[in-house]
């Protein structure tokens, strides 16, 4: 009886462990989020996201940053969002599990997608910036206009990056689909692309859409790889064409943080900054893990 | 009698084969779908031929070979790339990576291992609903912002806790890697635990084990190898993530082992020098060959956890 009772103790007082980590874990996203509120919520203003940089970034907006951010993410998701999908679709609807191919495709993906972000930046600088542009400079007997760090190039070097999300994310989507859904269509008589393009993908939208939300999340809150392959300190201008540099939020907290010669002056820009990156991240995320769940939930109910 | 003949003379028109009709919208759709699906498998092959071939010449240019070299990297433990005389001793950089991330796994591999158990085995239905999702938010924190955070706020708590002589230091960054860890060794180990069979839990409490006895000697150790994978994800993670180290760990080639000096890893070497570097000099090859060797790690770690999941999965499914 008396063992017993030392095992009971002993049991609930583990268990108790594994809650408290729970809520350690809790406290500490309460915590960063919190104190990035509180400091940062007093900046917010319509000027502050309207306005540019001034006195050296320690007075000002930070409008170039969210422009840049914005032109940066929205290259990078038409470059990958087509590529990601149509791969999704060969993965789950045309290959065969066993094939070759499909194995290699597939560690291809998994390896991508635990590559360093740094060593992406790298692969930015070697590949597109001194190989494809200066490449391009030189056939078109140009000066260097491609050859350089420019949106173009952090953008694709981006969508390098989310290329896995977006995979497994649609390929998950595809995978939810039942099979009957698929033989129906096919019985009555319709091609397998038209299957594919009138029946599984308009059903699978919702976590594709899932997908692109959470690579853009991550687009836009990635430093590393853009260090080196298009992001500016500070412009004077807004990018209009995408062999421009542009100034990014991520960089920009980098900078300021770093950088900056007086960084008590710089703070409430920096704290504002900071919170305007994590609502855009976290919102996306919100969205993201809101459609997710959703479906998630759905497909329960019909198996 | 003559509509009879018609309907005869049509089926012999079209015999009951289904012949495919050539539609070559189909053909070229079909054809881009199949030719996308190798950008992946490109993706990894340019950086691999592209990084490495930035790195190449310390191996075979003999210009470059005289300042840095497989041998002279190992052979000085001074990293002082911009001097008269640079040298490029990486035995500080590996070792301070190492301490980074050893810190950064003794915080995040207990509490995420932990509360994957209970999310999986203690909590109650609805709570579990919530629990997923707010680490998933952890995971959605940009690193540049846990930098900063640590950079700003914690660096001052620990600081002013520990009093030790340089503010930023390996306890600080690893201390704020092992958030951005946290999300990924926890989302593994939950859903390796989450795949335990239920009738092997139930035998067990039908032989009169408690729940935590369940749940640490029957569910734990069937899921170990899932847990295991979680954690190697978890460090190659560590190894290879860049923000937070750069503005947390003070950023100084200190080779010790006191977790309170500040520290200088391999990333965080390369995202602060490739700014200034020139193009095609000695140090700009060995900026890319510590690239290199972060790119092979990661593949190494990545192979090695995928293979563990895998082998769970089909274990799992009984085909072991």
């Amino acid at each position: 009886m008396n063992s017993k009772i030392k095992t009971n103790i002993i049991s609930s007082f583990f268990t108790g462990l594994t809650l408290l980590a729970t809520l350690i874990i809790f406290t500490i996203l309460i915590i960063i989020i919190g104190n990035i509120i509180i400091y940062g919520h007093k900046t917010i203003s319509w000027e502050f996201i309207t306005k540019a940089p001034r006195e050296g970034m320690t007075a000002g907006g930070i409008f170039p940053a969210i422009f840049g951010t914005v032109a940066l993410v929205v290259l990078m998701i038409i470059a990958v969002l087509p590529v990601g999908v149509m791969t999704a679709i060969y993965l789950h609807e045309y290959s065969k599990p066993d094939f070759l191919l499909t194995k290699i495709i597939r560690f291809a993906v998994n390896n991508l997608a635990g590559v360093p972000s740094i060593v992406f930046g790298l692969f930015g600088l070697g590949f597109f910036i001194q190989f494809v542009g200066a490449g391009i400079d030189k056939f078109f007997g140009l000066e260097v206009i491609w050859g350089q760090p420019c949106l173009m190039w952090a953008a694709l070097t981006l969508a390098l990056l989310n290329l896995p999300v977006v995979i497994v994310a649609s390929e998950e989507a595809l995978r939810a689909i039942p099979k009957e859904t698929r033989e129906a269509s096919l019985a009555l008589g319709a091609t397998k692309w038209q299957t594919i393009r009138r029946v599984v993908l308009p059903q699978a939208t919702p976590g594709i859409l899932t997908g692109a939300i959470l690579s853009i999340s991550r687009g836009a809150g990635e430093v590393a790889p853009i260090m080196f392959t298009g992001a500016a300190y500070f412009l004077p201008y807004l990018p209009h064409k995408p062999t421009d540099q542009f100034m990014e939020l991520g960089y920009h907290i980098y900078v300021m943080a770093t950088q900056s010669p007086d960084v008590e002056t710089t703070k409430p820009i920096l704290y504002g900054t900071v919170l305007t990156l994590l609502i855009l991240t976290l919102l996306l995320n919100f969205v993201a893990i809101f459609i997710r769940s959703k479906i998630r939930r759905q497909m329960k109910k019909s198996f | 009698m003559k509509r009879l003949g018609t309907l005869e003379k049509n089926l012999q028109a079209k015999p009951l084969g289904f012949k495919k009709r050539f539609r070559l919208s189909e053909f070229l759709i079909e054809k881009a779908i199949f030719i996308s699906s190798f950008f992946a498998i490109l993706g990894v092959i340019l950086i691999f031929l592209f990084v490495f071939r930035e790195a190449l010449p310390i191996f075979t240019n003999p210009e470059v070979t005289k300042e840095a070299s497989l041998r002279l990297f190992f052979s000085t433990t001074i990293w002082q790339p911009i001097s008269d005389n640079p040298r490029y001793g990486l035995i500080p950089i590996i070792v301070g990576t190492l301490k980074v991330v050893v810190v950064a796994l003794f915080f995040s591999v207990p509490i995420s291992v932990a509360a994957a158990i209970y999310t999986s085995e203690f909590a109650p239905l609805r709570a579990k609903e919530y629990i997923k999702p707010v680490v998933e938010l952890l995971a959605g924190i940009p690193s540049v912002v846990l930098g900063f955070f640590a950079l700003m706020v914690m660096a001052s708590f620990f600081h002013g806790i520990f009093h030790s002589t340089m503010r930023l230091n390996a306890l600080n960054a690893g201390v704020a890697l092992s958030f951005a860890i946290i999300p990924v060794v926890y989302s593994i180990a939950e859903d390796s635990l989450n795949a335990v069979p239920r009738s092997i839990k139930e035998a067990s409490l039908a032989l009169g084990a408690n729940r935590w006895q369940t749940a640490f000697r029957v569910s734990l150790s069937v899921a170990m190898p899932g847990v295991l994978a979680g954690v190697i994800l978890g460090l190659g993670r560590a190894v290879g993530e860049t923000m937070i180290v750069l503005m947390a760990s003070g950023n100084a080639s200190i080779l010790s082992g006191n977790i309170f000096d500040s520290v200088r890893t391999m990333s965080a070497t390369i995202a602060a020098e490739l700014g200034e570097v020139v193009h095609g000099s000695a140090h700009y090859n060995v900026l890319f060959f510590i690239g290199a060797s972060l790119f092979i790690f990661t593949l190494f770690i990545n192979s090695l956890a995928h293979l563990t999941v895998t082998r769970l999965q089909r274990k799992l499914a009984g085909k072991i």
